[in-house]
């Protein structure tokens, strides 16, 4: 019965997409207020439907409902509550289900608060965003239905797959789709301008705030995924290029590119045909990733060719969406006006220098990630694009970006001082060259990059903060004076110093942990003691334990620094029956940030157990400075000049009161 | 400056950073791909000594030793060939005989695989897929090997390397 209603409520959905796909425009091109104002209650009727549905769906996942196929291939009866919760997303039809509630999410918000916006660009905004669900709608009901039933229920689910069932797949997946579909407002602001071939400084206004809130999401997402991968796959990688990583990452990088160029467009009016652009390209890359993962091409190109209804399908949405939208773009852009004119030399010209970059490294992922497929494809001929390609593409590209990052706050609009600027950075040259010394001189004879890039990081992070002072007079006026005017400035300025200190700081914990990451790799058998960074661990013993769905093998180490105890760290692994397959739970000690890792292997017949152990020296960081970003992200966002909303079009806000 | 000399400025710019990446990107094609083979390739290929590549195919059954120090070796086969495997280090969870395996590494002069990698990205009924393609192409495809792709943006299901 709740199968069926949220099976029905989904129908119901996309019935109301589809009419929010078409009436609104109707409206626009008859300039009927009443037709236009139809996007807003169909998109909040759509959330409501959307959400019912999936409602649906965690009830049959808590309750158990193995009649369920959707419920009996990843849920079992004695899973613990949180995890039968994240097991609703934990597959690929419950995903989509998750990937279309916070597209219908995003639209309901922006129908509930978008009364500031002129009205016909609402209702193309929300069109534009009902024609993506539509297609999404019926991807779900044609080829992954997560309601269908099985004819004869089993009294027992095959259970989630053992690595899901960590709190990681609570926050991880949900994070990333609001991040990938946050993008689609972004996307549909960018056709609806097209399609009205009007677009104006306050266009940028309105698209800036939710490119941020999506690129907030995607920001914790991605690094939320990374720390779930570092401790829970057992042996400390953070990134590994796979290219269901690199999926998130390209939209990242190109909804960063987009969040900078929007800045210029609202600020100083000019880019705009480049925003546009940006903005179909960062949700196309978004809709990219889906495909990737959500087609199986990742699995097997053979695969693909094989079953290909879901991919083939989700290949044509991607087609019709990129397409349509790029052909839009090529037809209409010419008739957007071109905005301000400014120095190569300036704040713009900064930004249009990050753009340069970020879509470069972007174009170095998406060749990195997609060359293989092609091959495959084309040749026949496998193989793998690791993390030295990577390294060899993408770091090259980032720094100069990272060099040219403090400098773009200190620019002036139109036209910049690159002397003046350099002059204000002084103080943190100074810090970098004596922060790449101090490492040189401790880890003689060690890495000869590495200082380097802690000293580029260090430029990064004294950067930001020289522009503060530089803004707040900190270091030239009385105290009392700084205080006050650093209470007045911008929260956006605080936003942009924090965000960009974060990837200084993120900088360093990957140098860090690359360079001078320590590992003890041996079988230890109780009472052995292994030495890493200064650390003693004995291993105790090893005992046995029986979970709600599994059993666990304890081991217990009890930790000494030069000597004097220091704390116990009990790493496990787990064995599922149901799907006889085993996790591995590392056991994580944080010293400030640097933590000791220590994950288990297999058991030999004399008792001694294989152990991997790690001293990671300032890994932390590596997810701090996403964090930091995030937050400089959140600062920005409640900046008041975001709050009081844009300026109105007089011209167009009157000739629509007249129609109404 | 006149309009046209700062977009041609921005298109010079734009240009250079772009032939910089597309050098970058062609430099690392030709350096850092690895090649997929099976045992069979591996042997019609002639593949030298030393040429890093990735190896897959199944575990032999019975053919796991481990030696001292985690020592550890196994015989690769796709049911036409076999390839001597040579490993240091901790297996990942999911190594099994008779199972779906990737190792990364390359040939000594022996003819043994010095491993330094070995993927495990599978569960129980998943195959790499590299290794699965090869075994349906040879014909040593099993229905019950069929897979079961993991979830999007999770750290790759199952996704695991010994280093």
């Amino acid at each position: 019965m709740i199968a069926e209603a949220g099976h029905y409520a989904l129908v119901l959905a996309l019935a109301l997409a589809l009419i929010q796909s078409t009436v609104p425009i109707l409206g626009a091109r008859l300039r009927d207020p009443a037709l236009m104002n139809v996007a807003r209650s169909t998109a909040l009727a759509q959330l409501l439907f959307v959400l019912a549905s999936f409602a649906a769906l965690v009830t049959l996942h808590v309750e158990s409902d193995f009649s369920v196929v959707n419920v009996f291939e990843n849920s079992h009866s004695l899973k613990p509550l949180i995890y039968k919760i994240t097991g609703v997303w934990g597959n690929h039809e419950g995903s989509m289900l998750l990937w279309v509630s916070i597209l219908a999410l995003f639209g309901g918000l922006v129908a509930a608060f978008g009364n500031n916006l002129p009205l016909s660009l609402r209702a193309h905004v929300l069109a534009v965003q009902a024609w993506i669900a539509s297609a999404f709608y019926l991807f779900i009901l044609i080829t992954s239905n997560p309601f269908l039933r099985i004819a004869t229920p089993p009294i027992e689910g095959r259970d989630l797959n053992p690595v899901l069932q960590d709190i990681g797949l609570a926050v991880h997946p949900p994070m990333l789709y609001l991040g990938y579909v946050g993008f689609s407002i972004s996307f549909s602001f960018a056709v609806a301008a097209l399609l009205e071939g009007r677009i104006d400084a306050a266009w940028a206004r309105w698209v800036r705030p939710w490119t941020l809130v999506a690129w907030i999401f995607l920001t914790l997402g991605i690094a939320m995924g990374s720390y779930w991968a570092y401790y829970e796959l057992g042996w400390g990688g953070w990134w590994f290029w796979d290219p269901v990583e690199n999926a998130s990452l390209m939209p990242w990088l190109a909804g960063t590119a987009l969040l900078h160029s929007a800045v210029v467009m609202e600020k100083r009016n000019a880019l705009r045909v480049w925003t546009i652009l940006l903005a179909i390209l960062t949700f196309s890359l978004s809709l990219l990733g889906t495909f990737l993962v959500r087609s199986g091409v990742l699995t097997s190109v053979h695969a693909f060719a094989t079953d290909p209804t879901r991919g083939v399908f989700i290949l044509l949405i991607l087609c019709i969406f990129i397409g349509g939208s790029l052909t839009l773009y090529a037809w209409r852009a010419s008739a957007l006006k071109q905005g301000g004119l400014f120095a190569p030399i300036s704040r713009e010209g900064a930004l249009v220098l990050n753009n340069l970059f970020l879509t470069t490294a972007c174009a170095t992922v998406f060749i990195g990630t997609l060359y293989p497929l092609a091959l495959e494809v084309v040749t026949g001929d496998k193989i793998s694009v690791g993390a030295p390609f990577f390294n060899l593409t993408f770091a090259p590209l980032f720094i100069p970006l990272m060099i040219a990052v403090p400098f773009g706050p200190l620019l002036a609009w139109k036209r910049g001082d690159l002397l003046g600027a350099a002059q204000r950075l002084m103080a943190a040259g100074i810090a970098a060259l004596v922060a790449i010394a101090v490492v040189w001189a401790w880890t003689r004879g060690g890495a000869a990059l590495a200082p380097l890039a802690i000293g580029l990081a260090v430029f990064v992070i004294a950067g930001a903060l020289s522009d503060l002072a530089e803004r707040t007079g900190f270091f030239r006026l009385p105290f009392a004076t700084a205080l006050r005017r650093a209470r007045g400035l911008p929260r956006s300025t605080w936003g942009t110093a924090f965000a960009h200190a974060g990837v200084g700081v993120a900088l360093i914990g990957i140098v860090c942990e690359t360079t001078w990451n320590s590992e003890y790799i041996g079988s230890m058998k109780p009472d052995d003691v292994a030495n890493i960074a200064g650390y003693q661990l004995k291993l105790d013993g090893i005992t046995q334990k029986q979970g709600p769905n599994f059993r666990e093998q304890i081991a217990q180490f009890s930790v000494k620094l030069d000597g004097a105890p220091l704390s116990v760290m009990t790493p496990s692994k787990r064995n599922f029956t149901t799907r006889a397959s085993s996790t591995t739970e590392a056991a994580l000690l944080t010293r400030g940030f640097s933590q000791l890792y220590i994950s288990l292997g297999d058991t030999s017949a004399d008792g001694a157990i294989a152990v991997r152990i790690y001293h990671k020296p300032l890994v932390l960081l590596i997810w701090f400075g996403p964090v930091l970003m995030a937050f400089g992200g959140m600062l920005s966002l409640s900046d008041r000049r975001l709050r009081v909303g844009a300026p109105k079009p007089a011209k167009a806000a009157r000739g629509l009161q007249a129609a109404e | 400056m006149t309009r046209k000399q700062r977009r041609l400025t921005m298109i010079g710019g734009s240009l250079a950073v772009l032939a910089l990446a597309a050098g970058l990107v062609l430099n690392a094609l030709r350096d850092s791909i690895v090649f997929f083979s099976t045992p069979s390739m591996a042997a019609e290929k002639h593949i030298p000594a030393g040429k890093r590549f990735r190896l897959g195919g199944l575990v032999e059954n019975g053919s796991l030793v481990r030696g001292d120090n985690l020592a550890v070796s196994f015989k690769v086969s796709d049911g036409s060939a076999t390839l001597p495997v040579a490993y240091k280090g901790i297996l990942p969870d999911l190594f099994r005989e008779g199972q779906g395996v990737i190792a990364e590494g390359a040939l000594d002069a022996a003819g043994v695989f010095k491993a330094d990698t070995v993927l495990a990205k599978h569960d129980e009924t998943y195959m790499p897929k590299d290794v699965a393609d090869a075994l349906k192409k040879q014909g040593h495809w099993k229905d019950d090997y069929e897979k079961k792709p993991g979830v999007p943006g999770s750290p790759q299901a199952s996704q695991g390397a010994a280093k």
